[in-house]
């Protein structure tokens, strides 16, 4: 299997290759929900770029489940940037091949992560089961739509920001590790990734509340009309930071890094938050954030740096094999 | 030696064409799946043991090979239908459904997957026609079944058709001039004529089962212990960047697929030998 996964990616990248000749190019390596972002900011940015220097680029951009992205690109897919669902399937570009150093986090403004996002409850119009926080989440009788932590990044940030509630709420880890526990036992499908879990939901009409990315809730939103659901702002959530990085071992290879730096240096300036803020993700800048104050309500936020000491003690306490979010179902049989 | 079987075959360039033959076979089959073996072999015994007997993972082997299993057994008897009716009578739009046979094979799995959740899910057409009778298909292990008996289906159809075409009516004239009843005619004649190619089309639909992804993972629901497949955990052990995990599950499914279809296999080699050959 390993053989034919090589052979197929030389021939890929082979054919990248030869198509990469002429002018020069780049490869954004991101996640599901990101698609349209990109599509706008890339046009941005080739003109920005344009102007700047003349030179023509042109961006491809490559979207999947954020850990399904992240080993794409551990296996060789030549990523110049790559914009995660979150740190811990960047870091995974450190732990499993070496691309990018040690201390990547810190080469650019907050946290590497240009925009940020949290954990909303999206439900049906008129909320019928009168949801309004994580306390009506967990309810018997109440379905609940949410993809599995163990293959989705959205589903991680879920996972905690109700945990966090609970061990806040009601004090304590193992109060919150009943809470979890309650919240799965509602659950009827488990998707593999976010955009299975929205068709789910918005599709197939199951569930009574989906816990949905904002940016993801306020989409399904535009493209079904708000007459058909509602976005509920619980009283606490996560801050969902998604980081971004130059893997160096491809640019130092392809002799993109002045480039590729400043293609995620633009997601910073005011025209990169205002896109970012157009396509329901929160821009760090005040102003732009303040132009979106209709869309972004202001809720109490935390970051898993401080809630659960960092994503590695995180994944490994919860999401890794055996880990509580196993537990929880091993008890249930 | 080698001069031997050179002059005993009949067809000129053995010894060329069985190079040839060993080395395709190796770069296609069987380095890719010692590679399995491995890069399993990395967790050493221990770690191998277990990662693949864990409760999940053994819940998910009884829910595959089960749901496989059963999938295969009714294309076995729905296939044998399929073929029969399309050898043995003549109607308007008989090649049209006899294409449509091959669909399954040509159509991506998640295509088919999502189309299935759809028409099943508590929504859907048919689902909404299920769930008010207490049927749930979609989000549990039935929509599981449904899904492999979907693709397997060409399987059978497929393997038998050709005997079928072959076996002469005559037979089942002569068969039926000296008494036999029609079911003695299908027990006594036809069935052991058609029997290995039905042995081989259930084994290739049972096997295509065993290794399905695409279709199973839009309808089965996913939770842990009820409707995750193995495949689903190899999945899973990837996002966790768990490669040699991943592996060790996929070369122990590996190994339980072969333990199970060599006997198929022999039993059909058996019968073939007993009938005489088709």
């Amino acid at each position: 299997m390993l053989v034919a996964i090589v052979l197929g990616l030389l021939v890929l990248l082979g054919g990248i290759g030869a198509a990469l000749a002429a002018d020069r190019t780049l490869l954004n390596v991101s996640y599901d929900p990101t698609r349209e972002l990109y599509v706008d900011f890339n046009a941005a940015f080739a003109k920005h770029w344009k102007d700047q220097t003349g030179e023509t680029v042109t961006i491809n951009q490559s979207h999947g489940g954020s850990g399904k992205q992240a080993r794409a690109v551990i296996d060789g897919l030549a990523a110049d940037v790559v914009t995660f669902a979150l740190a811990y399937d960047v870091d995974a570009l450190r732990v499993n091949g070496g691309l990018i150093p040690a201390g990547w986090i810190s080469r650019l403004p907050n946290n590497s992560a240009p925009y940020t996002s949290t954990i909303v409850l999206l439900v049906r119009k008129g909320n019928p089961k009168g949801i309004h926080d994580w306390d009506d989440v967990v309810k018997p009788g109440v379905s609940v739509i949410t993809p599995n932590p163990k293959t989705s990044g959205g589903a991680r940030w879920n996972y905690l920001a109700a945990w966090e509630f609970a061990k806040r709420k009601y004090g304590g880890d193992d109060k919150a590790r009943e809470f979890v526990t309650k919240l799965y036992r509602n659950v009827p499908v488990l998707d593999s990734g976010a955009r299975g879990s929205t068709t789910t939901f918005v599709q197939r009409g199951i569930g009574d509340v989906f816990l949905s990315w904002e940016n993801e809730a306020y989409l399904a939103q535009q493209e079904l009309g708000p007459d058909q659901f509602e976005i509920v702002y619980p009283s606490l959530s996560v801050l969902a930071e998604a980081s971004v990085t130059v893997v160096d071992r491809v640019v130092d290879r392809r002799k993109t890094r002045d480039l590729a730096e400043a293609y995620l240096q633009y997601l910073y300036t005011p025209e990169g938050q205002d896109i970012a803020g157009r396509h329901f993700y929160r821009p760090r800048d005040p102003a732009a954030l303040a132009k979106y104050a209709d869309t972004f309500k202001p809720i109490e936020l935390f970051t898993v740096d401080e809630a659960f000491g960092g994503w590695d003690k995180a994944q490994a306490t919860h999401f890794a094999d055996g880990g509580i979010f196993d537990q929880i179902y091993a008890a249930g049989r | 030696m080698l001069s031997q079987i050179r002059s005993r075959s009949v067809l000129p360039g053995f010894g060329l064409t069985l190079g040839f033959t060993v080395l395709y076979l190796s770069l296609i089959v069987l380095i890719p799946l010692s590679a399995t073996f491995l890069k399993a072999a990395q967790l050493g015994w221990e770690g191998i043991w277990q990662a693949i007997s864990s409760p999940r993972v053994l819940a998910s082997y009884r829910l595959t090979f089960g749901a496989s299993l059963f999938a295969a057994t009714v294309n076995l008897v729905f296939g044998l239908l399929v073929a029969w009716v399309l050898v043995r009578y003549r109607f308007p739009g008989r090649r049209l459904v006899d294409a449509l046979v091959d669909l399954p094979f040509a159509l991506p799995t998640a295509v088919a997957g999502i189309a299935l959740t759809a028409l099943y899910a508590p929504n859907g057409w048919l689902g909404a026609l299920l769930v008010p009778l207490g049927v749930k298909v979609a989000f549990t292990p039935l929509g599981i079944v449904v899904a492999l008996i979907f693709i397997g289906l060409p399987f059978v159809v497929r393997t038998v058709q050709p005997v079928l075409e072959d076996a002469e009516a005559e037979l089942e004239e002569a068969a039926a001039s000296l008494g036999a009843g029609r079911l003695t005619t299908f027990r006594r004649v036809i069935l052991p004529t058609i029997w290995p190619a039905l042995l081989t089309g259930f084994t290739l639909a049972f096997a295509r089962a065993l290794g399905e992804y695409g279709s199973v993972i839009f309808i089965a629901g996913n939770l842990p212990f009820v409707s995750e497949i193995t495949p689903l955990l190899i999945i899973t052990k990837l996002e966790q960047y768990d490669y040699a995990g991943a592996t060790a599950i996929a070369a122990s499914m590996l190994t339980l697929s072969f333990l199970l279809l060599l006997p198929i296999n022999l039993l059909q080699a058996w019968s073939r030998r007993r009938t005489g050959g088709v």
